[in-house]
């Protein structure tokens, strides 16, 4: 993982070079850790009550799931501007689909996602097809969903989505199996796994390193990561298990992640995904199909989207004739804070996760303080161009 | 007389992981031509960006002492204002600008309001600087449409447009044939005579002995040794003694004769036109490779042999193909795209590793089994035990430096990019290997390895299709010789009746009279 190989300075020389080769890499936890003193500070604590908090990671759920595919339509120099009003225009047909037509759920939510990789093929058709690049494309379908959004809510407004399963999706937890000092469980469970999975991955993944003589960090390093990472996971299981417990978004965004991360970390597509963005001639002439990996990473998108949109109607139980505004910008922003590059062929799932906590922090901690939404805005976009630009300059 | 244009005093670099330059002295005499040689990774390179400013003031340590000063060239722009310029390895023009805007991109002519740029005198300019680098090109076309020995020459030109004293140029011979080097060579010493000092770093010993007033040679980041190169006594058999450590004693290995075996892969009539540049770019052009030949592609810059190599390997989706025909064993096959080629068992070495060779920002495990996953997968899973195995076996047997295998292709040397590329291609074990200038930038040592392969490969029945504009290398590597010129083949020897002489003159050759 680490290739700088340590002279022998010690510690302090060690982190020296950490801090020059991979400042990019820590640069999300610190901004994440300032962003969450400065909130805490700003609201009392009140942004770190575990209600709050829980809040928090369910808020992030949708936007979680939707940068996630973005990370890879970004590593391979491509770009989807339309996925804001595409999943606020899904989440309204999956309404429309349950409440007026009464279709049962969940068949609802499988046309609904087989929708969205519709959705996502032709416009992945139009960039790979016919030549017209993913920025104008998408901006154009962007300005049809938006259309077709005002459209089908026009007559009736808002949508109220009664059906408690369903709003379950983005607003339910885990049912529990029992309490630890008035703890919920469950969570306290899955979190001591999770530490435990990390730590054994970690530890067999230096070893492993060490084994092929790979330079990898000195022990004091890795002790400090390794308890950093246990701490963070920690922290958040203790939390969620303070107020309600594991939520059914926690449980989506996870399984959505770790496949995801599988897949780009793990398999020959997930090469092929890193090799286009890295140099497509090249990819194109290492006998890689280019336009048919082009075409489903955009359908990812699609379907995620999809998910996205019906977990957002799911969080507000309703659809409405806004829902998906913006949601593009959060989305991209989560990649470009999490590290993936401007220029393609960089970029970790994982990482974005964080970024798009990183976001919707900003966007929790602002509505905690009472600031505007037009603020809100404002301070995003400026966010935005700070990450970017940090990443560039970090490039060069 | 103590006239040094430039002494460079215990230089030290290093990167992360590397110590590129430890402690190297270099001194250059105003007025000499100066060859810097050294192994892939030696770190010449690095040396000429310390003294042009690529690497900072104090990135590096040790004094850079310019024209009798401490210098501390903060950019390229300060050593440019100095007299210094670099012509770096990879090539820096802009592809889609003109020639007379690429030369002066970055110190524009400008009218005497000092706001607008005076494009008129932009261009008489620029066709003075052409006519004293010998290029007859209009100064309006684009850097797109001359070939990389005509780009090289751009490149002086604009060295010269700076009224550089000290040029320096990374491997300028690298991708051109004989006679543009000749000519490139030829210019530098004309340069020479009107005062310029240069700095010129080669693989290629013989041109190295022929023009160098001195030789410096590096390795392992250190000065080995610095030889005046004017007595005429200097062999290459000595440079490459300094460079390696030891000796080579034959330059194109020996193989067993091998039985040549059915024929692997044949192109008949194929005719391929183009239509961005508007003509016919291949025409009617046949071959056969059997089983177990090295089959050499000769011919000029421009002569159609790229091209010919990327239409068959299915990659241009603009070329529109008139006609012709590709059998693989014997079988009539399409390629649509270069997945399909492969799939029958064809493979493509890029001469342009750059841009179509190479994923930079990847490590040398990444690029080499990207070809060819499936060989490393486990059910759906890349191995990364076995990726590692495998491509430390190639790092071992291509000698390819550098810290370990992890390491971001695009932070190695150039010519241990090359080696990267070959290690790739022969990870995805292919029936017919085309090798596209294989050994451009590569040295000695090196090359001995990749003919040897060569060898070995042959030897096992594969078949390999060697195009180089080394003609040495043609003539000591194939079996059989195809020479083109303007897309077609002109001439067809075996080893046997192969020499510079009726190469060179097929490759000379012209359509009409081979045609008709
Ligand atoms: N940006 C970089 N990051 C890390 N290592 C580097 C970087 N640039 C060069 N190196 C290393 O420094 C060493 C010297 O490289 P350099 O490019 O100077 O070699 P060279 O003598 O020019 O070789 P070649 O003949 O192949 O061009 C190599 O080991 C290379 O891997
Ligand atoms: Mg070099």
């Amino acid at each position: 993982m680490n290739n700088t190989k340590m002279k022998k300075g010690g510690l302090g020389e060690e982190i020296k070079v950490l801090m020059k080769t991979r400042v990019r890499d820590y640069a999300m936890y610190i901004a994440l850790a300032a962003i969450f003193i400065i909130f805490a500070a700003c609201t009392g604590g009140a942004f770190l009550s575990p209600r709050n908090l829980t809040n928090l990671i369910n808020q992030t759920g949708y936007i979680a799931v939707m940068a996630v595919a973005m990370t890879l339509v970004l590593i391979i120099c491509e770009i989807d501007l339309s996925v804001g009003y595409m999943a606020g225009f899904l989440g309204a047909v999956a309404a429309i689909m349950m409440i007026r037509m009464g279709i049962n759920m969940w068949i609802v939510i499988a046309a609904v996602l087989a929708l969205g990789v519709f959705f996502g093929v032709m416009k992945g058709l139009i960039v790979t097809k016919m030549g017209v690049p993913a920025f104008v494309t998408t901006l154009a379908f962007e300005f049809i969903f938006r259309g077709l959004l005002s459209l089908i809510t026009s007559e009736s407004g808002t949508i109220p989505i009664g059906i408690d399963s369903f709003n379950a999706i983005s607003n339910g937890f885990v049912p529990d199996i029992g309490d630890i000092a008035g703890m919920h469980s469950l969570s306290l469970v899955v979190g001591a796994a999770a530490i435990v999975l990390v730590v054994y991955f970690q530890i067999k993944r230096r070893k492993n390193m060490q084994h092929y003589h790979f330079d990898v960090l000195s022990k004091p390093m890795f002790a400090a990561k390794l308890i950093f990472m246990s701490v963070l996971i920690g922290v958040v299981a203790v939390i969620l298990a303070q107020y309600r417990g594991l939520s059914w978004t926690i449980v989506i965004v996870a399984i959505v992640t770790l496949v995801y991360h599988f897949i780009m970390e793990k398999t020959r597509l997930g090469r092929y995904i890193y090799g286009i963005g890295g140099n497509s001639e090249a990819a194109a002439l290492a006998g890689i199909s280019v336009s048919r990996i082009r075409l489903l990473v955009f359908a990812s998108m699609g379907l995620m989207t999809a998910l996205g949109g019906i977990l957002f109607a799911s969080r507000l139980q309703s659809a409405s004739t806004t829902a998906g505004a913006g949601f593009e910008l959060d989305a991209i922003a989560a990649c470009y804070i999490g590290g993936t590059s401007t220029s393609g062929g960089i970029g970790k799932v994982t990482n974005t996760i964080i970024g798009a906590l990183v976001i919707m922090s900003l966007t929790n901690g602002l509505n905690l303080m009472g600031v505007g939404i037009a603020y809100q805005y404002v301070v995003k976009g400026i966010i935005f161009i700070i990450a970017v630009a940090f990443d560039v300059m970090n490039r060069k | 007389m103590n006239d040094y244009i430039l002494e460079m005093r215990g230089i030290t670099k290093t990167f992360p992981g590397v110590r590129a330059l430890d402690n190297v002295n270099f001194k250059v005499k105003r007025g000499e031509i100066h060859c810097l040689v050294g192994e892939n990774g030696a770190g010449k390179s690095t040396l000429m960006k310390v003294l042009s400013g690529v690497y900072k003031f104090g990135s590096y340590s040790g004094d850079i002492v310019y024209d009798g000063e401490v210098q501390r060239f903060m950019s390229t722009k300060d050593s440019e204002n100095a007299g210094i310029a670099i012509i770096n390895q990879e090539l820096a023009l802009i592809p889609d600008l003109t020639i007379y805007e690429n030369i002066f991109f970055g110190h524009e002519i400008m009218r005497p309001s000092g706001r607008t740029i005076d494009w008129n005198q932009t261009i008489v300019a620029a066709e003075k600087l052409l006519d004293k680098v010998r290029l007859d090109v209009n100064p309006s076309w684009k850097i797109r449409e001359l070939g990389v020995g005509k780009q090289q020459l751009v490149e002086i030109a604009k060295a010269l447009s700076k009224k550089a004293k000290l040029l320096i140029l990374d491997e300028p011979t690298a991708s051109l044939n004989e006679n543009d080097s000749q000519n490139l060579l030829k210019l530098l010493r004309d340069l020479k005579e009107e005062g310029v000092t240069s700095i010129m770093i080669s693989h290629r010993l013989k041109e190295v002995v022929n023009i160098a007033d001195t030789i410096t040679v590096l390795r392992d980041g250190a000065t080995i040794c610095s030889i005046n190169g004017r007595d005429g006594k200097v062999e290459e058999g000595e440079i490459i003694k300094y460079m390696v450590g030891r000796e080579i004693e034959n330059v194109y290995p020996r193989r067993e004769d091998v039985r040549h075996g059915d024929v692997a892969l044949e192109l008949r009539d194929w005719t391929v036109y183009d239509p961005s540049a508007e003509r016919v770019i291949l025409n009617h052009v046949s071959l056969k490779v059997h089983k177990g030949e090295v089959v050499g592609l000769s011919g000029l810059m421009g002569a159609g042999r790229t091209e010919l190599a990327l239409s068959v390997f299915g990659n241009n989706p603009h070329y529109k193909l008139l006609g012709g025909e590709i059998y693989v064993e014997g079988k009539r096959v399409r390629f649509k795209e270069p997945k399909d080629a492969m799939r029958a068992g064809i493979a493509y070495v890029s001469e342009d590793r750059k841009h179509n060779g190479l994923i930079l920002i990847q490590d040398i495990k990444f690029n080499v089994t990207l070809p060819n996953l499936e060989a490393i997968e486990n059910g759906v899973v890349v191995n990364a035990n076995e990726e590692i195995i495998q491509v430390n076996k190639y790092k071992d047997s291509l000698n390819i430096k550098t810290p370990s295998i992890a390491q971001k292709v695009g932070n190695l040397s150039g010519g241990n990019q090359q080696k990267v590329q070959i290690a790739k291609w022969l990870f995805a074990e292919p029936k017919v290997l085309i090798l596209d200038e294989p050994t451009r930038g590569i040295d000695v040592g090196a090359k001995y390895e990749i003919y040897t392969i060569i060898n070995r490969l042959v030897s096992e029945g594969y078949s390999v299709i060697m195009i180089s504009s080394d003609l040495p290398e043609v003539l000591g590597m194939s079996d059989h010789i195809y020479v083109m010129s303007e897309g077609t083949i002109t001439g067809e020897l075996s080893a046997e009746e192969a020499n510079e002489h009726n190469v060179m003159r097929m490759a000379t050759k012209t359509e009409e009279v081979c045609n008709e």
